[in-house]
């Protein structure tokens, strides 16, 4: 009977964790039904008006909801290319380098925006990109006019994009130098007798065996479509850029949190949830496809 | 290797380093650049002669930090949440992985845990939803809204768990042969063989804890009960819309442009500092825990 008292410990286990899950996740999914209603704060859930659909065809009218899901679109696709592009060349580069002490410095330094959190490098970056911040400086020096980067609606995009590189592209290396130790340097060496050149080697060696991977972190970040950085973005947009800064999720808590509209925040919620779960979901179907890969 | 060493190719060698050692430098300058900031004298760097090194060097920036009663309680808070939730999402990762790491024949329910633990984990309740949930029950201005949302890191159970499935099982055979039960089993032999792969689980749970502004800024109504990040972000990033909606673009402006520049910089400094430190065990075990996540059968 030792392996049925087995079992039931498993169980035991398992269970805090369950209950603490079924409570802070299985709750809140179930809670998504204040989008059918006309939620009025401070009554019971069950007695609210409901509405229906009201609030998606409301959501669907406002002009703001468009702009919110294009900036989101714009700003998370502009992520995902330099997302990989700005590592994969820098692992490149890094892999050229034999001297191994350069090699680990560089790599020890470049890892460390990732773990800041955006608050921080949100107030470093208000810093150097205020009108008198280091960058405007520069600017100055070359005669050129100071710009008010985080109120101009010409650069609150790039600066999102480009911080986010600057925050993570040390960090996905990782994965890029990962794939390249695992290169078969036999096939390099074949490559020397043959007398192939530098460029030779990395187009026809070194790319081919690294694509798997680039394959793989490719259909993973697509399920981040709709993910602009919550995090980032609310930590430097101001209503002066909310044309070309504002995402889904600072708009929902603007319009759930701040406004207390809770219908219409949980419905434009709501839809971006399931339209990520459908997206993780095919990314995920396409990486075990394609690259073998899977999470269990 | 042979390593051709004609001209060229060391040119392109030498290029290479350069643009190594200047992007590596770049991506650090901005940290740099706030950390002399803040030990420099406040006129100088209004003035902008601030760039390598601090100008007018003084500590006045950390004294206003020391008399700032707000400051340490926020950043107690911020240590409470990281032990406490730390502690928390260890014990649960731990009890939740083992049992997932049994074969299906020795444990015949454990798919449907792993189908809900994915379905958790794919599916979020979303913003309005969750707030609403915590809200009920009453945690606001509590640790606990801090710490117990959060405190099954899904991510963290299948890590530990891919990594507890291969443990050699002839142990843990061993061990039930000499008539050791489950928990036995679990806390003597598979939390001791596993340290490193705890100690991954656990930087991350201490950095995210650490890092997080959100959770704080929604659930606590008073900035006595921020924990750290919050309170910097209210105070030096500022971009709370309540109070931004009813400016306008030139009080905006205004506001962008008068600000205490050493004194936020060294708030920032501060808030790093934990990290800092963390950080020669953060590259270590990351990078580990990422080789470890990709271990499977």
């Amino acid at each position: 009977m030792r392996h049925r008292s087995d079992i039931l410990n498993y169980h035991l286990m398992l269970l805090p964790g369950v209950i603490l899950l079924i409570i802070f996740s299985i709750v809140p999914i179930l809670g998504n039904v204040i989008a059918f209603q006309r939620f009025v704060p401070g009554k019971d859930i069950l007695k609210q008006q409901w509405v229906g659909l009201d609030n998606f065809i409301f959501m669907l009218q406002i002009p703001d909801s468009k702009q919110v899901f294009w900036n989101t679109i714009a700003i998370a696709s502009m992520k995902m290319v330099l997302g990989i592009l700005v590592p994969l060349v820098f692992s490149l580069l890094l892999h050229e380098v034999r001297v191994g002490w350069f090699k680990q410095t560089v790599q020890s330094l470049v890892y460390l925006p990732h773990f800041m959190s955006w608050v921080i490098l949100s107030g470093i970056l208000v810093m150097i990109l205020s009108l008198d911040g280091i960058v405007n400086q520069i600017l100055i020096l070359f005669g050129l006019d100071p710009i008010m980067f985080l109120a101009s609606n010409k650069w609150f995009r790039h600066i999102i994009v480009w911080s986010d590189v600057w925050k993570e592209f040390g960090f996905s290396t990782i994965v890029y130098l990962a794939a390249l130790t695992g290169v078969n340097p036999a096939l390099y060496e074949a490559a020397e007798m043959d007398g192939a050149s530098r460029w030779g080697k990395l187009v026809h060696i070194t790319l081919p065996g690294i694509v798997p991977t680039i394959v793989l972190m490719l259909t993973l970040s697509m399920g981040n479509i709709l993910n602009a950085g919550f995090e980032q973005i609310i930590n430097l947009y101001n209503p002066i850029v909310y044309e070309t800064g504002d995402v889904i999720d600072t708009y929902v808590y603007r319009i759930g949190l701040v406004q207390m509209q809770y219908g219409l925040a949980t419905a434009v919620g709501l839809l971006k949830s399931v339209v990520a779960l459908i997206l993780i979901a095919a990314s995920y179907r396409l990486a075990y496809r394609y690259a073998n890969y899977r999470i269990f | 290797m042979v390593r051709s060493q004609t001209l060229p190719s060391r040119m392109v060698d030498l290029l290479i380093v350069l643009v190594l050692t200047v992007s590596s430098l770049a991506c650090l300058y901005p940290i740099w650049y706030t950390i002399m900031l803040s030990f420099s004298d406040q006129a100088a760097a209004n003035a902008g002669r601030v760039w390598l090194w601090p100008v007018g060097f003084n500590l006045g920036s950390y004294q206003i930090i020391l008399e700032d009663a707000q400051f340490f309680k926020s950043f107690g808070i911020s240590l409470e949440r990281v032990l406490l939730g730390g502690a928390i999402q260890f014990i649960l990762t731990v009890m939740m992985a083992y049992p997932l790491s049994k074969e299906k024949d020795q444990f015949p329910g454990k798919m449907y845990y792993v189908w809900f633990l994915i379905f958790c984990m794919l599916f979020s309740g979303g913003l309005i939803p969750t707030y609403l949930t915590v809200t009920n029950l009453g945690l606001q201005n509590s640790i606990w809204a801090l710490v117990l949302p959060g405190a099954v890191p899904i991510f963290n159970v299948i890590l530990l768990m891919n990594f507890f499935r291969n443990l050699p099982k002839e142990l843990s055979e061993a061990a039930v042969v000499d008539g050791a039960g489950p928990w036995y089993v679990m806390l003597r032999m598979y939390v001791p063989l596993s340290l490193p792969a705890l100690a991954t689980v656990t930087l991350f749970s201490v950095v995210g804890h650490w890092n997080s502004f959100f959770d704080g800024l929604i659930y606590m109504s008073k900035p006595e009960y921020y924990p750290l990040q919050t309170y910097i972000q209210q105070l030096v990033v500022r971009t709370d819309p309540q109070f931004m909606q009813n400016l306008t673009s030139e009080e905006l402006i205004q506001m962008m442009k008068v600000s205490n520049k050493t004194l936020n910089s060294a708030k920032l400094v501060v808030a790093m500092i934990p990290l800092i430190l963390l950080y020669p065990f953060l590259q270590r075990f990351f990078i580990h825990g990422l080789v470890l996540g990709s271990v499977k059968e």
